[in-house]
C-alpha cells in the first residue's frame, strides 16, 4: 500500500483499520462520559450536585440526554438551503474525527503504532483538518437563512481566524526545541524535560487559543447562548445539534490532546509500557477538566475584548515567545 | 482643601473618589491575568467546599419550632376529649375566612368535648389559608396549633379541604424539627 503523504510509520492496512477503529471508539466512549462529567464539575464549582437522578450518581445522564435528541424529529427551516445546511454539522464531525487521527497515544509497540497515523508535518495536518470545522460552522450559520444563526457564524468566523494565528505561532517555539513537526518524535524529545516548562508561555497562549478554538467560555461567542440563542445551532435540532454538542467535545479532546503531546510529555509518565495509553488518555482528561474549570469562572468576554486580546496580547506574545526561543535554540 | 471647594465648611467632609486602575496596555494585561488566577482559585475553593444542595425529596430542610405549617386539632391526653369546644373564635379571627365551624351541644352520656358545645363540623380551606396561625392565637383552649407539615400540594381544590378527622390524626410524614441552635 502507498501511503498518501510521506509518513514515519505505516503497519499493513488491517492493521491500520484495527486501530483506527479502536481509536475511533475509546474516544468516542469518552466523549458521553466528558458530558456529564462537566454538567457534574461545574455542578461542584457551584455548591450543587449536577445531574445524580439517572442511574448510579448521574452515570447514565449521557444516554437518556442522546436517546432524547435522536428520538426528536429531523426538521429545517424553509429559509435553509437545503444541501449546506445538512452537511455544516457532518463537517463539524468530520473535522474533529480527522484530527483525532494524530494524537499519539504511546510509540510503536511490537510493530504498532499507537496513534492513527504518523505524519511528518504533524502539527499542520491538525490545522489544516481543524479549520474545517469552521467551514461547518460558517456554512450552517449561513444556510440557516436566520440572522441569530449569520450573526453567530460570522463571529465564529472572526474568532477562529484570530485565534488560530496565536495558536500556530505558541506551537512553533516547541516545534523547533523538537526540530519536528510530528507529534511523535515532539513527545519523544520530551524526555527530560517536559516543554510545560521553557514553554510556559507558549502553553498558557495554546491554551488560552485553544479554549477560543473550541468556542468554549470564556470565548464562546459563537455559542452566546444568552444573547445569540447559541448562534449558528439555533435553527438545528435533534441529532443535528447533537452533532455539534459531540464535534464540541471532540475538538475539546483534539486541542487537549495536541497540548498534552507538546507541552506535557504526551505518553510519558512512570510505569511500564503498557500503561503509555492511560497516561496520555488521563492527561487529556486533566486538561479537559482544566477547561471546565475555566467554563465554571470566567464570564464571557464582550467582542471587542476578545478582538483585542486574540491581536494585541496574544499574537505579540506568541511571537515573542518564538523569537525569544529560536535565539536560545541557535545560541545554545 | 477650602478653597478647592469653598462650600464645604469642613474639609472632613471631602471625599477622595477611587478610580480602578486604567484598563489596557501591558500592565492591564498582567493584572487580568492575575484576576483571572484569583477567580480560578475563588472557585476551585467551592469545588473543594463541597455542595450545599438539599436533596429534597428523600432530605428535608428541618423547620424551626414556630414554624407554621398545616393546623393541627388536639385532644386532652388523659380523657381523650377534644380540646375543641366549638366557639369559632378561630373562624372569626381568620382572615382568609377559611375555617367553617358548626358548633353542636355535647350529649352527657358520650362526650365529645371537655366544654358545654363540641364542634360537629371543623373545615379548614388549606387552598385558601395564608397560614398567619391568628387562629392558633385566637384558641382559647388551645385546641388547634399550626403543625409542621407544608408538603400539602394535591389534585383536587376540594381534597384540600381538611375535615376535623383529618386535622385531629396525627400527620403521616412528620417533618424534621430543627434542633437547638441549628
Amino acid at each position: 500500500m502507498i501511503p498518501v503523504a510521506d509518513v514515519g510509520f505505516a503497519e499493513a492496512a488491517w492493521i491500520m483499520i484495527v486501530k483506527s477503529l479502536v481509536i475511533f471508539l475509546v474516544v468516542f466512549m469518552i466523549v458521553p462520559v466528558l458530558t456529564v462529567v462537566e454538567r457534574k464539575l461545574i455542578g461542584r464549582f457551584q455548591h450543587r450536585y449536577g445531574p445524580n437522578r439517572v442511574g448510579p450518581v448521574g452515570l447514565l445522564q449521557p444516554v437518556a440526554d442522546i436517546l432524547k435528541l435522536v428520538g426528536k424529529q429531523v426538521f429545517r427551516p424553509d429559509a435553509a438551503v437545503p444541501f449546506l445546511y445538512a452537511i455544516g454539522p457532518a463537517l463539524v464531525i468530520f473535522s474533529g474525527i480527522t484530527t483525532i487521527a494524530i494524537l499519539p497515544f504511546g510509540n510503536v509497540k511490537d510493530g504498532v503504532g499507537f496513534y492513527g497515523i504518523d505524519v511528518p508535518i504533524g502539527v499542520l495536518y491538525f490545522f489544516a483538518f481543524g479549520s474545517i470545522s469552521f467551514y461547518g460552522l460558517l456554512l450552517s450559520g449561513w444556510s440557516s437563512g436566520s440572522k441569530y444563526s449569520f450573526l453567530g457564524a460570522m463571529r465564529s468566523a472572526a474568532q477562529l481566524i484570530s485565534y488560530e494565528v496565536a495558536m500556530g505561532l505558541s506551537l512553533l517555539g516547541a516545534i523547533m526545541m523538537a526540530g519536528s513537526l510530528s507529534l511523535v518524535s515532539v513527545v519523544e524529545a520530551q524526555g527530560e524535560l517536559w516543554y510545560v516548562i521553557p514553554q510556559f508561555v507558549g502553553f498558557i497562549i495554546f491554551m488560552v487559543a485553544g479554549f477560543a478554538e473550541t468556542s468554549r467560555a470564556p470565548f464562546d461567542l459563537p455559542e452566546a447562548d444568552s444573547e445569540l440563542v447559541q448562534g449558528f445551532q439555533t435553527e438545528y435540532g435533534g441529532t443535528r445539534f447533537a452533532s455539534f454538542l459531540l464535534a464540541e467535545y471532540l475538538e475539546m479532546f483534539v486541542v487537549s490532546g495536541i497540548a498534552v503531546a507538546f507541552f506535557l510529555g504526551g505518553w510519558m509518565g512512570p510505569g511500564p509500557g503498557w500503561l503509555d495509553p492511560i497516561w496520555m488518555i488521563g492527561k487529556i482528561l486533566a486538561l479537559i477538566c482544566v477547561f471546565i474549570w475555566v467554563r465554571a469562572t470566567l464570564p464571557r468576554l464582550r467582542y471587542d475584548q476578545l478582538m483585542s486580546l486574540g491581536w494585541k496580547v496574544l499574537l505579540p506574545l506568541a511571537t515573542l515567545n518564538v523569537l525569544v526561543t529560536a535565539v536560545l535554540v541557535v545560541v545554545a | 482643601m477650602s478653597d478647592e471647594f469653598p462650600y464645604l465648611e469642613d474639609a472632613d467632609e471631602v471625599v477622595a473618589v477611587q478610580r480602578g486602575p486604567e484598563p489596557g496596555g501591558a500592565r492591564g494585561a498582567y493584572r487580568a491575568f492575575g484576576e483571572t488566577l484569583r477567580g480560578l482559585r475563588t472557585t476551585l475553593a467551592r469545588l473543594i467546599e463541597g455542595p450545599v444542595t438539599i436533596q429534597y425529596p428523600e432530605e428535608k430542610t428541618p423547620v424551626y419550632p414556630r414554624f407554621r405549617g398545616r393546623h393541627k386539632l388536639h385532644r386532652f391526653e388523659d380523657t381523650g376529649l377534644e380540646k375543641c369546644v366549638g366557639c369559632s373564635l378561630c373562624a372569626a379571627a381568620c382572615p382568609a375566612d377559611c375555617i367553617r365551624v358548626v358548633a353542636a351541644e355535647n350529649d352527657p352520656e358520650d362526650r365529645v368535648s371537655a366544654g358545654e358545645r363540641y364542634a360537629a363540623v371543623y373545615e379548614i380551606n388549606l387552598a385558601r389559608c395564608i397560614f398567619c396561625g391568628y387562629c392558633e392565637v385566637a384558641c382559647p383552649f388551645d385546641a388547634i396549633t399550626m403543625g409542621h407539615d407544608y408538603e400539602l400540594a394535591d389534585y383536587n381544590r376540594s381534597d384540600l379541604i381538611f375535615t376535623k378527622e383529618m386535622l385531629l390524626a396525627e400527620p403521616i410524614e412528620r417533618t424534621p424539627l430543627r434542633r437547638e441552635g441549628e
